[in-house]
């Protein structure tokens, strides 16, 4: 029991390595441009959850909400002064630049953080905070279950928005092919943009559920960067939901290698799963080759 | 309608085009022909502004077409099928189709082209759930000048539409190019294919090396003897 106990609490923390993720992924399949500092837009939806929680007192649930639109104008604003200029050249370049931009705003952002927050962890008190639900002799923490709810149901949205929307359908063909997007009359930049916004969106509202369940500090952005990077190896391009499925592999392996072989093997296993799938399945476990 | 006037191209050191000039009016089937590298696809992307030129004037009912966006070039009526298809492979051929019709003057009017499309290949509709990718090159071509037409243009541009599909489907698509260009819509094709193109086409130009060479009807090309002696091979001098 105990054992089942540890391999579902990494399941629930998997839910947010999958969120985490599917903005990252999103991001990169569309716009072929690699934000390095993703966990720092983690780190960031985290405290202004926390401050909107401290200030406003706001259920961090519910600061959501607020935590998803300042997030995608931060989006913007990002793709404005930034990775806009990255996308005018060619993929190959794109992605080099992209890291060099990345890696910048990663430290940048990191600096700032402790600057205004200092470098102390702060997690959000809630009345829930330490309730649980007990099934069948498992304990599940209230906070951690809703946040995987939480999670699955952005992933579900953004799926929907990507499938219906007339938008949404542009991105997906500016994702497989920019130019024949161009043809068809979609203004590519702009397609560009709102992928950026809202894979930046996705960042914010898993930062969010992090500081509800977790902890937040400047430094956790290149941690959280690290964990969606495998993801997207780990389940490729093209599907969130294989993205989501990812992420709660990987927390799965991480609490399965922490019982084995202790607990600071527990991000060896996701360096392993890295390698293994780049050796025997480079397009993931749900991509496309 | 179209009016290309002295373009001039270049990738880099390489130049492209060299004073091109060449004319579409309303309701005519216009054909390019020339040999692989001659400059043709280049000259269609410079229409829609996918390139932009060195020097020259696009024009389109007299506005000037250079520097104005490939998407915008769309929404004022230009549609191009590029070469090799460029179909959206992992959606379906309906989410293809209605693509087609992504700008705002297009969107008012999808449902009934999309019921037009269908009308011209009704094999579309029996595969609209099926993607795209997944069809055979004659249906996925179909897809491409269907995605074209939704946009609602008055001038088709096509790049090779022939190039890799058996004679028999190549003979069928250029005549759904005929019953386009019945219903209004002027046609510009590309093609390596000569001889299907000059006996569609009411006008052609031959371009070699970025320079056209040569223009007249159809019929006038056809018949020309170094014309035949180049595109259409000893055999039809023979003949």
């Amino acid at each position: 029991m105990r054992i089942l106990q540890q391999l579902v609490l990494g399941l629930l923390l998997g839910g947010l390595y999958g969120l985490a993720a599917a903005g990252l992924s999103l991001i990169f399949g569309v716009l072929k441009v690699l934000n390095v500092a993703h966990g720092e837009l983690i780190m960031l939806g985290g405290y202004a959850a926390f401050w909107l929680s401290a200030i406003v007192g706001l259920d961090p649930f519910v600061a959501l909400a607020g935590v998803i639109p300042l997030t995608a104008v931060l989006g913007l604003v990002l793709y404005g002064g930034l990775f806009g200029f990255v996308v005018r050249f060619d993929e190959e370049t794109r992605i080099k630049n992209s890291l060099l931009v990345g890696f910048g705003l990663s430290l940048t952002l990191h600096a700032l953080a402790v600057k205004l927050w200092t470098a102390d962890e702060r997690s959000i008190p809630t009345g829930y905070a330490g309730q649980t639900i007990g099934v069948g002799g498992l304990v599940l923490p209230l906070g951690r279950l809703a946040s995987l709810a939480v999670a699955l149901a952005l992933i579900g949205l953004t799926h929907l928005f990507l499938a219906r929307a007339r938008w949404g359908q542009a991105i997906r063909a500016t994702a497989e092919d920019w130019e024949a997007a161009l043809l068809q009359g979609i203004d590519v930049r702009r397609a560009y943009l709102l992928a950026f916004a809202l894979g930046t969106a996705l960042a914010g509202a898993a930062g969010c559920l992090v500081a509800v369940g977790y902890s937040i500090s400047p430094a956790i952005g290149l941690e959280w960067t690290f964990k969606a990077l495998i993801v997207v190896v780990l389940a490729g391009l093209g599907s969130l939901f294989g993205t989501f499925v990812g992420g709660l592999v990987l927390g799965v392996a991480e609490a399965a290698s922490a019982l084995t072989f202790g607990g600071p093997y527990r991000e060896v296993v996701g360096l392993l799963i890295f390698f293994c799938v780049l050796i025997a399945r480079p397009q993931g476990l749900f991509g496309r080759p | 309608m179209l009016e290309v006037d002295a373009l001039d191209v270049a990738y880099g050191e390489l130049r492209a085009l060299s004073g091109v000039s060449v004319r579409v009016d309303g309701g005519e089937v216009v054909a390019l022909v020339g040999s692989n590298g001659a400059g043709k696809t280049t000259l269609l992307r410079a229409v829609a502004g996918l390139v932009r030129p060195r020097a020259g004037r696009v024009r389109w009912d007299g506005a000037e077409l250079a520097g104005v966006p490939p998407h915008r070039v769309v929404e004022r009526g230009i549609a191009m099928v590029p070469e090799g298809r460029r179909l959206f492979g992992r959606m379906t051929v309906e989410e293809n189709l209605r693509l087609g019709a992504f700008t705002r003057r297009a969107l008012a009017e999808r449902e009934s082209s999309l019921e037009s499309v269908f009308a011209t290949f009704p094999r579309l509709r029996e595969r609209r759930r099926q993607l795209a990718g997944s069809l055979s090159g004659g249906e996925q071509q179909m897809v491409a000048i269907g995605r074209a037409l939704m946009s609602r243009p008055r001038l088709l541009m096509l790049d090779e539409p022939s190039l890799g599909l058996a004679p028999r489907i190549v003979e069928a698509i250029f005549g759904v190019f005929t019953e386009i260009n019945r219903r209004g819509v002027a046609v510009f094709l590309v093609e390596q294919n000569v001889r299907a193109a000059l006996v569609l086409a009411h006008r052609a130009y031959l371009i070699e090396h970025g320079r056209i060479v040569g223009e007249g009807s159809g019929t006038t090309l056809l018949a020309d003897p170094q014309v035949r002696q180049a595109y259409l091979g000893p055999l039809a001098v023979a003949r």
